[in-house]
């Protein structure tokens, strides 16, 4: 994207009096060659995925491959259905929502990357929570995903979003970032707005490592995932009530990226330090894997087959 | 230069989890061996290097591969089941560790071979986020990234083969994005390597296939539901 940073994206929507959805979605027409309808349709097939993932884990019981997340989902839908919940029906619903789309992950189902599968239920979560409670129009969830591709651009060209460079800052912090910004939009908010919101997340995502059990994209993701619904929709709330970061959105992904670039090695998806090194995290990661002979009940060789063991 | 991110490749691909460089990027490069190779293989050996190899099963890497052998895109949603499709195929399929050199850590070599006894020999490195790079088939080294449709051409090094190619491209009005040419010694093998911006037909690879020197022409077409979209 040929746009250097937030504050020229607030500028050039001004200038062009779009919101950033709509700015973004010209920005690509021009820098792709296709047309509007190719580009929107290829988001709508984005968002059909994402009404999928959202939703299969809520439904029914999905359980990851290594066995050691799943069925979290499943118990927030049935929390929800019972309507004795602390925060209220939205924030319930978005934090089943990102958890049904990290287990379907871990469960070899299917996902939208946003930005990485790591991080893919928190962008879902919020814009499919946002249709069913404020029933928005499905071009303004498309529009909505345009917004969040514009910040998440200038997030992974400014800094990074790999949790292996910035730690989980870097994807769940970028995509909760993304999802603040969309639900601005959506509910009606200017861009300078979004931006505020983006920065209010990353102010309260700073430092967060990314610490995976096993490196497997399980422990502790799917909770970063369902906090980070939570945290962009706070966020939102807090711009759309008129509250601004004092700390400009540019300058937020600037410090993403010092403090990624100063985190050890060990907490950037090495699966080493934190939660992973603990001794829970050890065990866990033993269970799974085996010992270095591959004995003991290895969860990860249930249903493979012998051809995987000849080694001559 | 900066790298510079598209909105899809933001918001995207489409995949079966869990890990875009260990799942997605796996079947993509599996997908692009079967392309290479031209035909269904009967016995596959995957050498696995550097984190494939210490994490392949946590995050469905050997699925994926086979996945891929057996045409899948990387959002299939058969590609969970690939081990019991290939077995149920009576496909001869193994999985070793092993140190290719210095490579990409996301790196694989695999091995096929064909019903009719055919081998070939293709290494391919994931390199994050779905992105893949071949970087070489048995014993030529090159790079391409499965992005664009690929035209692989095999000849004997003698001039005009790559003026008759380029002709003929030029004829059904197929522009070249990238190309690349390498040789084994002067005189013997050579190959070429273009990377296009529309299809070629079969046609088209037919008469390619009948321009003198041309030994093989393999065409790779586009994988869909990958990161296909041209970095801008």
């Amino acid at each position: 994207m040929n746009i250097k940073n937030g504050k020229e994206l607030v500028r050039r929507c001004k200038e062009e009096g779009l919101s950033i959805g709509e700015f973004i979605l010209k920005q690509e027409m021009e820098e792709s060659g296709l047309s509007r309808e190719e580009i929107y349709d290829r988001m709508l097939d984005n968002l059909r995925v994402m009404a999928f993932s959202t939703t299969k884990g809520v439904g029914e019981k999905v359980i990851s491959v290594s066995g050691l997340i799943g069925g979290d989902a499943y118990r927030l839908g049935k929390y929800l259905e019972s309507g004795k919940s602390v925060t209220g029906r939205t924030m319930v619903k978005a934090m089943s929502y990102a958890l049904s789309c990290s287990e379907v992950n871990a469960s070899m189902g299917k996902i939208v990357a946003c930005p990485t599968a790591g991080a893919c239920g928190i962008l879902p979560a919020v814009i499919m929570t946002m249709k069913e409670e404020h029933q928005v129009e499905e071009k303004d969830l498309v529009m909505g995903l345009f917004a969040s591709a514009g910040i998440g651009a200038i997030i992974a060209q400014n800094a990074t979003i790999s949790g292996a460079e910035g730690g989980c800052q870097a994807e769940c912090g970028s995509a909760a970032a993304m999802a603040a910004a969309a639900v601005v939009e959506i509910m009606g908010g200017t861009p300078d707005m979004c931006l505020h919101a983006g920065a209010i997340v990353f102010k309260n995502t700073l430092g967060l490592v990314c610490d995976p059990i096993g490196g497997l994209v399980e422990v502790p993701c799917a909770k970063r995932n369902a906090a980070g619904a939570v945290s962009a929709m706070t966020a939102a709330d807090m711009v759309l009530a008129g509250v601004q970061s004092r700390i400009p959105f540019d300058d937020t992904v600037t410090a993403m990226y010092s403090v990624g670039k100063l985190m050890p090695e060990a907490l950037r998806e090495t699966g080493i330090g934190g939660l992973a090194g603990t001794k829970t995290g050890k065990k866990l990661k033993k269970e799974i894997f085996g010992d270095k002979d591959g004995k003991s009940k290895n969860k990860m060789n249930d249903d493979t087959f012998d051809a995987e063991k000849t080694g001559e | 230069m900066k790298k510079k991110y598209g909105v899809f490749d933001i918001i995207g691909p489409v995949m079966i989890g869990p890990s875009s460089s260990h799942t997605a990027g796996a079947a993509k490069l599996a997908k692009i061996a079967r392309g290479i190779a031209g035909e269904e293989p009967v016995k596959v050996v995957f050498y696995l290097h550097g984190s494939f190899s210490k994490t392949y099963k946590g995050h469905g890497t050997d699925r994926a591969l086979v996945a891929g052998v057996l045409g899948m895109d990387p959002a299939d949603d058969q590609l969970k089941e690939s081990l019991k499709l290939a077995k149920m195929k009576g496909m001869d399929i193994r999985f070793e560790e092993k140190d290719l050199g210095d490579v990409h850590p996301n790196t694989v070599r695999i091995d096929m071979t064909m019903a009719d006894g055919r081998e070939i020999r293709i290494t391919g490195s994931s390199i994050g986020g779905g992105a893949v790079e071949i970087t070489r088939i048995d014993d030529d080294d090159l790079q391409f990234s499965g992005n664009y449709p690929t035209l692989l051409i095999t000849q004997r090094d003698v001039p005009g083969v790559v003026a008759n190619v380029t002709n003929l491209l030029y004829e059904e009005g197929v522009n070249i994005a990238f190309m690349s040419l390498f040789r084994s010694q002067k005189g013997r093998d050579a190959m070429m390597m273009f990377e296009l911006d529309q299809n070629v037909s079969t046609a088209m690879i037919d008469r390619l296939k009948k321009v003198p020197s041309v030994e093989n022409v393999r065409f790779i077409p586009l994988s869909s539901n990958v990161i296909n979209y041209p970095v801008l």
